[in-house]
């Protein structure tokens, strides 16, 4: 299968679409017409053909303009890739298990061969044909974790685990939801998550770490996460909220179909072999309304979903100024009819 | 004190110099020289006590001075401002030996500073003890320009450094030893509510 990409921008004249192929294969998170929050982990295995999960790493149309972005904010913020220095391991295990499924999975477009510690990496969307010597950081243009993402979609942390915790030690997070690698880094995992309401009072984060440190290396798992975008934009940081934050204002009854969009993420993690670190993998989706509503099922149930979400979920995941309005957008798009169980379009 | 509903924040206690430790360096700001005084007032370690002290800003009274002085501790450091005092920890810090105990005392922001930067000297988190004294000021990191506003007593706050408003988020962060500032009226340039003030 050879991939095409698309010519497209995540900022500015905002050109990303997503081809009718993208918009079958996008990740929908909603199993049912009314909102539960659930932790909603399962196991990281492949999914249908030609879905988000078909493959453990995706890569898709968007796949170059998505590493052009990543570089132009990494060059307004090198903060966005930090890695604290017990964290090398880890490095060289992320690169390994992304280089690995990348040739595997793409072998037309990327390759790998191996011998002993002697690698060969050829990129060729990207244009990229690197000798190296694992484990040796100054055969590379960058720290492994960084040459690799820049070269990979999605955010990247990498969870240290000691003191029966996860510490938040290294990453890569450029396309991320309102939070901030910066601030967060060193923290551990009760800690990374203080902001988010109400799931503490649940148990929820004790759960889901006891579950964690217990992740076996060759099971990985997978959940989907989802808030909403104005514009397509990748960089929602809080370090340039108060660039993008006005956008929230600018959506009228117009511009619904155009300018918002469902963001998903497809999160994965995965126990790594040399380090016992644990990648934290953040893929981001995005589809404009119009887009979506291309799917009757989704429309319908995205409308549902939306309309009977609570209030502090809302806040926080920071719809206010723009849900009424998409809700009644939606509604047009919404007859009433019964939707067919589980996540795919019908 | 009651456990802090934000997660993120450190919960702290009450200063009790660990019996038989080589080496206790307490440092305090202000109101934080009491929490100093009432743990170490007459204890057998305060001949390997090495005191740092800095006034509260532009307090006068000498009192605390004064009382620290009379103190029969291994050394006592008075400095004008916190940045001085800082400044002394690092070089003692560079030359301490493993066994070294940090005491630290004052308002929160000037725990954060002092904490982040004994971390950053390589001091173990459980080699540190911390006691909250004072007014409950929070020292704020802007997210947007990285700049550090000390002594935040409510939010909204306005970043020292690029001027922004700042919500100041119920996050802390131990590394940077302060609370996220994030704009308050990007969604709505100009609508800035009244500021309220920390408690405890």
């Amino acid at each position: 299968m050879t991939l095409s990409f698309n010519a497209e921008t995540f900022r500015d004249d905002y050109t990303f679409a997503n081809s009718p192929k993208a918009i079958r294969a996008f990740p929908f998170p909603f199993e049912r017409d009314d909102y539960t929050y659930t932790v909603n982990i399962e196991q990281h295995v492949p999914g249908p053909v030609q879905s988000a999960t078909e493959f453990p790493i995706h890569i898709d149309e968007h796949y170059v303009a998505e590493m052009q972005d990543r570089a132009i904010t990494l060059s307004q913020d090198p903060l966005r890739c930090q890695s604290l220095p017990h964290m090398m391991t880890a490095e060289w295990d992320l690169l390994e298990l992304l280089m690995t499924s990348m040739a595997t999975h793409y072998p037309e477009t990327f390759s790998l061969t191996r011998e002993g510690d002697r690698w060969h990496w050829i990129n060729r969307p990207l244009g990229l044909d690197q000798h190296f010597t694992f484990g040796d950081a100054s055969t590379l243009p960058q720290g492994p974790m960084e040459y690799i993402t820049r070269q990979c979609q999605g955010d990247f942390c990498l969870l240290d685990q000691r003191d029966d915790n996860l510490w938040m030690d290294a990453g890569m997070v450029t396309t991320q939801a309102d939070w901030s690698l910066d601030f967060d880094l060193g923290m551990n995992f009760m800690e990374w998550h203080a902001p988010v309401p109400l799931a503490h009072d649940l148990g929820v984060f004790e759960r889901a770490l006891k579950f964690l440190l217990n992740l076996q290396q060759g099971r990985p798992v997978r959940r989907l996460n989802w808030t909403m975008t104005i514009n397509p934009r990748l960089d929602t940081s809080p370090e340039n909220y108060h660039r993008w934050g006005i956008d929230k204002a600018s959506v009228t009854p117009e511009n619904v179909g155009d300018k918002v969009h469902l963001r998903v993420e497809l999160q994965a993690l995965w126990r790594l072999p040399r380090s016992n670190a644990i990648v934290f993998s953040i893929r981001c989706y995005l589809i404009k309304m119009d887009e979506l509503v291309t799917q009757k099922k989704w429309a319908r149930r995205f409308h549902r979903v939306l309309a009977s979400l609570p209030q502090p979920i809302a806040d926080y995941k920071g719809l206010g100024r723009f849900r009424d309005t998409t809700v009644a957008w939606l509604s047009r798009h919404d007859d009433g009819l019964p939707t067919s169980p589980g996540f795919a379009p019908d | 004190m009651q456990p802090s509903p934000i997660k993120s924040r450190p919960l702290y206690g009450t200063l009790a110099p660990v019996a038989h430790a080589m080496r206790h360096i307490a440092i305090a700001e202000g109101e934080g020289a009491s929490a100093v005084i009432e743990a170490f007032g007459d204890h057998e370690a305060l001949s390997r006590t090495t005191i740092l002290f800095s006034p509260a800003p532009y307090r006068t009274d000498r009192t605390q001075e004064t009382f620290l002085a009379s103190l029969s501790c291994e050394a006592l450091s008075v400095a004008s401002s916190a940045e001085d005092l800082l400044g002394e920890l690092v070089t003692l810090l560079s030359t301490a030996t493993m066994g070294t105990r940090l005491y630290v005392s004052g308002s929160e922001d000037f725990i954060g500073r002092v904490t982040s930067e004994a971390l950053h000297q390589g001091i173990d988190a459980d080699a540190i003890q911390t006691e909250h004294r004072g007014a409950p000021t929070r020292r704020v990191q802007c997210v947007h320009c990285k700049g550090f506003t000390d002594g935040v007593s409510a939010s909204p706050a306005t970043c020292a450094h690029c001027g922004i408003h700042l919500l100041v988020r119920d996050h802390y962060s131990r590394r940077l030893g302060a609370f996220m500032g994030v704009s308050i009226d990007a969604e709505a340039p100009g609508d800035i509510p009244p500021a309220e003030a920390f408690g405890a």
